[in-house]
């Protein structure tokens, strides 16, 4: 199954199931997750993006699912969000909520939290989109573990008209 | 096979494997009181790069190239390495792996919009300095140096790569500074793992390099350290907090088992941050998997986290404590100040054994770890 969300909707498939902002389609598909909120943009698609993948996936075949995603900027929009925040001296209010998102890996984290997925989660960041790459990696993995699952693909976030979550969910 | 064919350590206790050795048998450390670095409010305690450390550091054509610091320092460390592997680095089968958590994120202090600080680009011109075109990031916080050597792993196995060059390095900055002291995580004195007295972590500055080589089992002997076993597990409880049972930790202790018995290591090289919650958890997934009697070290008093650079350089001394039949010390440890009780070196000890594990844990509630042993280990 592939998921595909853009500033266009949501595609399953190819096929369009929802459309609007994130916070549009959290609340038309997810709505009981309020954690959604406080993460940030690139969490928020990554987040939405495996939900359509497995939100009718039973628990005991998500606990050692793999959540392996990739992307060009990794956390860059929020780094320039918090660097705001610690520019001068009497402005300076850096916030450990914002902090901890200028990581890109914290979206595995909460995709993990979400579906209680205890198997691998690895974020890569590549010099541009190369899905060759992507599949070599994630066939890799498989040669040292053995996830019941993966949610596999690019997640990148620019700005609100600009942003793409392609995802994957491979199984055997 | 994957054997580990050279190595290099680039830290303010000096820029080679050996050097930093030495620097640790003889207790040595830079983690200092930091006042005024970066134009911060606060003061903190790290071990930063003596800025005259870097004309040095810098002694290589990346000079000229309009390098960065933190790309300097990557070139710097992995040329070493490459000149002691005598491989080709710009044959069509050698891939750079480049562990990092923010890379040149300092450039954005200066333009937000700056270019240098997409990281997949900044790992195309280390990897580019010396004529390779494959090079691929881990960005996985604290995690990235386990997860970075994973990775140059499976692209061996994979076959299409006989070579991995994984290097790691983080540069501290105002940015990585600031966010930790907004995390109220740092130690205002050298770091204490494991102690009752623990208060926090130091930052620091490190770069780190092993290549690794895919070969045939014919080509080990008694003196080449072997890849045997890697695990990455979320602890699916929390971004920023660790697990209260250990899971992700123990979930990795119990893979590189599998492989590898508690019997037939010479320690556990643990993350050992100091700060309260992430050496208590490693406390409880050591004690779950059975690993409470096993040695222990961590190697933060030394050198403070040094983020991306963590795993590799931890990893690196870790081999070449075995190489010289010794358990490292544990800077700054000692009394037991975990709930579950660990043996943890506090001195230098003697091994006979010639296996370790190394483990690191971070936020996004990921935890890693991975198994190598020398030729001969029984």
């Amino acid at each position: 199954m592939n998921v595909t969300i853009t500033p266009e909707g949501v595609k399953l498939d190819r096929a369009i199931v929802a459309t609007g902002s994130l916070a549009e389609i959290y609340r038309a598909h997810i709505g009981d997750y309020p954690k959604f909120f406080k993460m940030d943009s690139l969490s928020k698609l990554g987040f939405l993006a495996a939900e359509f993948l497995l939100r009718d996936i039973p628990p005991e075949q998500k606990e050692n699912a793999a959540v392996v995603l990739f992307n060009r900027s990794g956390s860059l929009v929020t780094d320039r969000n918090y660097q705001r925040t610690i520019t001068l001296n009497d402005n300076y209010f850096p916030s450990p909520a914002l902090f901890v998102y200028t990581l890109a890996n914290i979206v595995t984290g909460e995709i993990a939290i979400r579906h209680k997925i205890y198997g691998e989660t690895a974020f890569y960041i590549l010099p541009e989109r190369d899905d060759a790459t992507i599949e070599r990696v994630v066939a890799d993995m498989l040669l040292t573990s053995s996830p019941t699952m993966v949610v596999a693909g690019w997640v990148d976030w620019l700005d609100e008209n600009n942003y793409i979550a392609d995802l994957k969910l491979i199984t055997n | 096979m994957i054997r580990v064919i050279a190595d290099n350590i680039m830290s303010p206790l000096g820029l080679t494997t050996g050097e930093n050795l030495q620097a640790i048998l003889r207790g040595e450390s830079q983690l200092r009181v930091r006042r005024g670095l970066f134009g911060l409010p606060e003061d903190f305690c790290g071990s930063v790069f003596d800025r005259d450390m870097v004309p040095e550091i810098a002694d290589t054509q990346a000079n000229d190239g309009g390098f960065s610091f933190f790309e300097r320092l990557c070139i710097a460390s992995a040329a070493k390495a490459v000149a002691q592997s005598g491989i080709d680095p710009a044959a069509e089968d050698v891939i750079f792996v480049i562990s990092t958590t923010k890379g040149n994120v300092d450039a954005i202090s200066r333009d937000l919009m700056a270019p240098e600080a997409y990281i997949g680009e900044s790992a195309r011109r280390i990897a580019g300095y010396f004529g390779c075109s494959n090079s691929l990031v881990t960005s996985n916080a604290c995690i990235s140096g386990v997860c970075a050597q994973i990775a140059g792993v499976r692209a061996l196995l994979g076959g299409r790569f006989r070579y991995a060059v994984i290097v790691g390095a983080d540069v501290l900055s105002r940015f990585i500074v600031s966010g930790f002291q907004s995390f109220k995580a740092l130690s205002p004195e050298p770091c204490r793992p494991y102690d009752a007295e623990r208060c926090g972590l130091n930052l620091g500055e490190a770069a780190g390099t092993i290549i690794l080589e895919r070969c045939d089992d014919s080509d080990a002997d008694q003196s080449t350290w072997q890849f045997v076993a890697c695990s990455n597990h979320n602890d699916a409880n929390h971004i920023s907090g660790p697990s209260r049972t250990g899971e992700g930790s123990y979930r990795v202790l119990r893979d590189l088992l599998a492989a590898l018995p508690a019997d037939r290591l010479a320690f556990v090289n643990a993350h050992g941050t100091a700060t309260l919650y992430n050496d208590e958890m490693e406390s409880i997934a050591l004690d779950r998997a059975g690993l409470a009697a096993t040695p222990v070290n961590a190697l933060k008093g030394f050198y403070g986290h040094t983020l991306g650079a963590a795993g590799i350089i931890e990893t690196i001394l870790s081999m070449h404590a075995v190489d010289n039949g010794i358990v490292l010390p544990t800077r700054g440890f000692a009394s037991q100040g975990t709930s579950h009780r660990l043996n943890v070196s506090a001195d230098v000890r003697p091994t006979d054994r010639r296996a370790f594990f190394k483990i690191l844990s971070g936020f996004g509630g990921s935890n890693a770890g991975i198994a190598y042993r020398k030729g001969g280990d029984r």
